[in-house]
């Protein structure tokens, strides 16, 4: 057992974990955040999406040991005070979620492409989504939001 | 427009009211919840498609640390665990019945596809079951295996089962042949195709996982488990595999992540886990990891079809002949049966006039993952057969590709076509109308000149398609062999202060049932939505249902609420006469308020569910106290969505790429509730039939092996293939449901996979490419352009 | 995953030791490669040795001639790096589009250069621009680096710190993915510097290989049409469910004739 301290969601965290313990297993099976979700064991499609210290990173593919010292944000602290963030938000506005499984990931995955590109282009969204697998959407929807997040985000900035 | 508002919410795109659970992460799916002292099961998988089991030693693995039991198909057996049934059966031609093999749920002799559960093991935590599995030692007899149709059908094949000869499961046909080969006695010309419906992986982003708990005070089983259906999964797990009544067994079916048919079955995990919770006295929790899922989950299409169709000179279509076979796999799931024949086989006149139809469908074993239902489930063979063999006709005829199709469109209804089916409503010529307006159909060339200039290759294609939703009367598929009724169920429960809550027999994973439905019952008592619940997915809480499949929910669920509302307003009408000192027949209900006609006498809904459930005033000797109605709705026939899709695709002639440039769906699928995820349905449904045209396919080897087992293999869509879908509505309503809804959850999927390999043929067609099949893969576009020129040398 | 130990290295030395004192010692960077191979139980260490936070693998510095990136600076980080995309944007280029955004987040040249997987894209990368390994112990030229699949030139226990890239008159990588796992069915990278030009093919083959005839018709003109009629043999290339070895070998072709086009431009 190796002792790990962190943040996640912005509150301390400390605990005893296998080596092993994959990061995304140490918030479902011992924080009982279940917001992440896995949906894969290649790596591959992005459900277990997070950010650790502000990145997004796939949580199945990240020992917990390795978060250790690290702020770990998850699909339960985007919101702030019952405030939804405004790519939530977007989400909701613009029927970007079906069956909600995918929806994590792609959030925090997009939310983390508008700190790099204030303004992306349809492509450019479309392009950063790679590591997310969406069954319902057809991706239509998620792109929309994502684009009308950008758009807003930049006027309120 | 917001959750407060009221009137006419009906037919608006109000954002969904589930939504918010899934955006701050609060959703609970199956593998979210834990049950105190909870053990953790995991299953051993055949690594052979064929085999015989010469021995199994679990001694090590019921030793090792942690382990609470190890059980085998000789447990199952000793238990008289029953098989798990198919629930349709096909008669073939001669009159006898189709083969039924046994599937047990766990196999003590012999395996029959890689994947097959042979052993389960449950431990304290998940990482000692799995480490333990390993330890179980299984002598396998390898045999021969086959894996495609074209395998199990040879001469000699091996045989899945000796029950079967030729590896067949049934041999059935449709409509009359006599008439048939009239027409192509008088035939102008005859064309023929050979297609194969490629076999595909549902892949619900979700992995299935279940948990079964037994509780001894009560002696009652539940089953928690990713289910699109847990009152089925009940009456399958209940009355066929355990023998549990009805009211010893609750399932629920909490938050579920996405379906696509393939939740639909009843799956032997789910039967071992509820087992294995009695045995062990305490909850057991099975989750698939998605290697688990590829090859466990039932697959999809895998159909070899081949059609002849008799045409004049004019184009005018004068007969068809198919002869399809399809791989069920090795066991018969579910519904398996029912998709290539009634499914699919009763769909085979489209949207012609076609007058003499005649569909012969063989249905053989083979040793790979069962096959069943998926998104269309049987509807996207026979339009992809249809729609593929109209093009080759007005090539072959030297036709223009959209009037060949207009020659033979269906105008008068209702129409009665010769594989069964009786067409209510529908209107052809608008959604092709609107779906060439929308594709820029009129400046398609100049696009088609630019693509050239770059070196690139352009096609466009259609598809003119017709679908069968919300399966129906049950007297019919009774007859026809299916072993459920097909209605709908729901409960209305209004509560004294005049909130609602409705129960409902469909299961909502990802549609927006929440949503929509609240819609609907908002409108019709008048109220604003946050009045109205939805709830669904436990076999405690609703009184019945059959679920969500064959885009039936809002067509026929949705018309068992509405029938339900229905009884709770005439029910509010006698209480308001008694409180408005008026007859009852005065009494008019509009806008959430019952008043005494041509007065302004009125009481609003609240007030008399107050009076319901505080009867100091009430006509107590004609009415019970209460508020509360239940409905179940058989409808009297299917729906027939039908639309046009137009695709236009730009291939790379040196790589042989295939992207998608243009997708234009218009589609009639009756009144719409809620524009918004109507919309969304489309686009999904879209992206899964691009997804089957262009990327995906299951291939398994010759030795029966799965080549495409993970996403390293098999090619799930991603956002960059697509580009932003343009889809529209023409409504015809249908006739025959009290909301006029027909259905939109698979026309996607149905509809566009012949308009893009149409689309790849037309921009290949110059070069001498004449056929191609799915999935269009770049080395399968770039070989055609290779043999096309190196045949044109 | 197997039980394994884990540790925390703070400097190139502790971390050699820890992994020469463990019974199978493994170097963890990033982990995108290694640990779905743990997960799937393919390789079973005894230790893992984590060098994400060891500041001395996370430069990158471009001087003179020759640009040093650090190993475990992570494709995300070189895909945005001003020096990178000023000294050799067709390398920022290709970091830009290995995996996925979260792969690229997390996974670092050290890690992907060390697992030698065929279809990664960097190793074509290393060879066509003549880059140097540099390990803890030693400096090896790319191309005696990529021994085979999944292997390379590296000791059990010897770590990779560096990897110095010669800056080249120009580059460019161009890259046919599969559609399923966004590897490489074949990359090509080129480069062109005063010594003449190099092609090097990731993805084709069991490890990454060089072209000579393309080399000499584009060290004579550097233009696609000097490829023209040029074409790989098929005969020791990969054939897959993903693609077969005709296909890879025409795609070689095509693909080098894009990087040109794109280095040219």
């Amino acid at each position: 057992m190796t002792a790990i301290s962190l943040k996640v969601n912005q509150k301390p965290v400390s605990a005893e974990v296998e080596p092993r313990t994959l990061l995304v297993e140490l918030l479902r099976e011992h924080l009982g955040l279940t917001g992440t979700h896995v949906g894969c064991d290649t790596s591959q499609c992005g459900a277990c999406v997070i950010h650790v210290d502000g990145v997004s990173v796939k949580s199945c593919t990240m020992l917990a040991v390795e978060a250790d010292g690290c702020e770990v944000t998850t699909i339960e602290g985007l919101a702030q005070g019952g405030e939804l963030h405004p790519m939530q938000k977007a989400f909701h506005e613009h029927h970007g979620l079906q069956c909600g499984f995918c929806t994590p990931g792609m959030i925090l995955s997009a939310v983390d492409l508008l700190k790099r590109n204030r303004k992306p282009s349809e492509h450019e969204v479309r392009d950063w989504l790679e590591g997310n697998i969406c069954r319902c959407t057809g991706y239509h929807n998620i792109v929309k939001a994502v684009l009308s997040c950008a758009e807003q985000t930049k006027e309120a900035t | 427009m917001s959750e407060s508002t009221t009137g006419r919410l009906v037919g608006a795109p109000i954002a969904r009211k589930e939504d918010r659970r899934f955006l701050v992460g609060t959703g609970r799916y199956t593998d979210d919840l834990n049950r105190p002292k909870q053990t953790h099961a995991v299953i051993l998988r055949s690594p052979h498609a064929c085999a015989k089991i010469v021995s199994m030693d679990t001694s090590a693995a019921a030793a090792a640390p942690g382990v609470v039991a190890v059980y085998t198909g000789k447990d199952i057996a000793d238990d008289k665990v029953g098989s798990i049934p198919c629930g349709w059966q096909i008669t073939n031609k001669d009159g006898s019945k189709m083969v039924e093999p046994p599937h047990p749920a766990l196999v003590a002799d012999e395996v029959r596809h890689v994947g097959d559960q042979v052993a389960v093991v449950i431990a304290e935590t998940k990482a000692q079951a799995k480490a333990a599995v390993n330890l179980i030692e299984v002598e396998y007899d390898p045999l021969p295996a086959v894996a495609t149709v074209r395998d199990a059908v040879a001469e000699g094949a091996p045989l899945v089962w000796a029950e079967a000869p030729g590896n067949t499961c049934f041999d059935w046909h449709l409509g009359e042949k006599a008439p048939v080969d009239e027409a192509f006695k008088n035939a102008h010309k005859i064309v023929e195709i050979e297609l194969v419906n490629n076999r595909v992986i549902p892949n619900a982003m979700e992995p299935r996982a279940a948990i079964g708990e037994y509780d001894a005070a009560t002696d009652m089983l539940t089953l928690y488990t990713t289910s699109q259906n847990p009152h089925l999964i009940r009456l399958l797990l209940g009355a066929f595999v355990l023998g549990v009544p009805e009211h010893r067994l609750r399932v629920v079916a909490p938050d579920v992540g996405g379906g696509f048919g393939s939740k639909i079955f009843h799956y032997a995990e789910e039967a071992i886990v509820v087992w294995a919770s009695r045995k062990i006295g305490r909850p057991v929790k099975w989750t698939a990891e998605r290697s688990e899922s590829f090859m466990s989950d039932a697959h999809g299409r895998d159909t070899v079809m081949r059609a002849k169709l008799a045409v004049d000179k004019d184009g005018t279509f004068l007969g068809l002949h198919v002869q399809n076979t399809a791989n069920m796999g090795a066991y018969l799931s579910t519904f398996a049966t029912s998709v290539p024949t009634y499914l699919s086989g009763t769909l085979m006149a489209g949207v012609y006039k076609t007058p003499a139809v005649y569909v012969e469908v063989r249905a053989v074993f083979t040793h790979t993952v069962p096959v069943d239902a998926y998104r269309g489930a049987g509807r996207p063979e026979a339009t992809y057969m249809l729609e593929r063999l109209v093009d080759k006709a007005a090539v072959e005829l030297g036709m223009d590709r959209l009037e060949i199709r207009k020659k033979n469109f269906i105008r008068t209804f209702p129409y009665q076509t010769p594989v069964a089916l009786e067409y209510d409503t529908g209107d052809y010529d608008a959604t092709l109308a609107m779906a060439l307006e929308k594709a820029d159909h009129e400046n398609y060339p100049a696009r088609k000149a630019e693509s050239e200039k770059r070196g690139k290759l352009r096609g466009i294609g259609y598809s003119t398609y017709l679908e069968a939703c919300g399966i129906a009367p049950s007297a019919l598929v009774g007859a026809l062999g299916c072993r459920a009724g097909l209605y709908e169920a729901a409960s209305v429960r209004v509560h004294p202060t005049g909130s609602v809550s409705v129960f409902t027999g469909t299961h909502s994973h990802g549609q927006g049932h929440e949503t929509t439905f609240a819609q609907l019952v908002a409108d019709q008592l008048g109220l604003t939505l946050d009045k109205v619940e939805v709830v669904h997915g436990d076999s405690d809480k609703i009184p019945f249902g059959m679920g969500t499949y064959g885009s039936r929910s809002l067509s026929v669920g949705g018309s068992a609420i509405v029938k339900a509302v229905d009884k709770i307003v005439a029910k509010g009408k006698k209480i308001a006469a008694h409180l408005l000192e008026a007859a009852e027949s005065d009494i008019e209900f509009k806008d959430g308020k019952y008043t005494v006609a041509g007065t302004d006498k009125s009481k609003a809904f609240a007030e008399i569910a107050f009076a319901a459930y505080v009867p100091h005033s009430y006509p107590i000797d004609k009415v019970e106290p209460g508020l509360e109605e239940s409905a179940f709705y058989d409808p009297k026939n299917f729906t027939f969505p039908a639309g046009s899709h137009v695709v236009e695709v730009e291939i790379d002639p040196d790589t042989g790429v295939v992207t998608v440039e243009n997708v234009v769906a218009a589609d009639d699928v009756g009144v719409i509730i809620n524009p918004l995820i109507v919309d969304g349905q489309m686009h999904g449904g879209l992206a899964q039939g691009i997804g089957q045209a262009l990327y995906e396919e299951a291939v398994y080897d010759e030795s029966g092996q799965l080549m495409s087992g993970s996403y390293m293999t098999y090619s799930m869509p991603r956002a960059a293939d697509f580009p932003m879908f343009k889809v529209g509505n023409h409504v015809t309503a249908c006739t025959h449901n009290p909301i006029g809804a027909k259905g939109v959850g698979e026309v996607g999927a149905i509809g566009v996979p012949p308009a893009v390999i149409n689309a790849v043929l037309d921009a290949l067609r110059p070069l001498g490419v004449t056929d191609i099949q799915m999935p269009a893969t770049p080395e399968k576009v770039w070989r055609a352009i290779q043999d096309a020129r190196s045949k044109a040398q | 995953m197997k039980e394994l130990n884990f540790h925390r290295a703070d400097s190139i030395a502790s971390a050699v030791a820890a992994v020469k004192a463990a019974p199978a010692g493994k170097y963890l960077a990033g982990g995108q490669s290694l640990l779905p191979v743990l997960k799937l139980e393919m390789a079973e260490p005894s230790d893992l040795i984590s060098i994400s936070r060891i500041k001395d693998l996370r430069n990158i510095v471009a001087s003179g001639n020759k640009l040093v990136i650090g190993a475990a600076v992570t494709h995300a980080e070189v895909a945005a790096s001003p020096e990178v995309q000023k000294a050799i944007p067709g390398l920022a280029a290709l970091a830009s589009h290995i995996g996925d955004a979260q792969v690229r987040n997390r996974g670092t040249l050290g890690g992907s250069v060390a697992h030698a997987d065929p279809a990664a894209d960097y190793p074509a990368a290393l060879v066509a621009l003549g880059a140097t390994v540099k390990t803890d112990r030693r400096t090896v030229p790319a191309e005696d680096f990529f021994t085979g699949l999944f292997e390379t030139a590296l000791e059990a226990d010897e770590l990779v710190v560096a990897v110095h890239f010669p800056i080249p008159e120009r580059a460019a990588y161009a890259k046919f993915a599969s559609h399923a796992s966004k590897y490489a069915l074949c990359g090509v990278m080129v480069a062109k510097d005063a010594s003449g030009v190099r092609v090097a093919v990731t993805g084709a083959g069991p490890s990454v290989f060089r072209v000579p005839e393309m080399e000499k018709a584009l060290s004579a003109a550097f233009a696609p049409a000097s490829l023209d009629g040029i074409k790989v043999s098929s005969d020791d290339l990969l054939s897959d469910g993903q693609a077969s070895a005709d296909y890879r070998a025409h795609l070689v072709t095509v693909m080098a004739k894009r990087a040109v086009a794109a280095a040219a431009g």
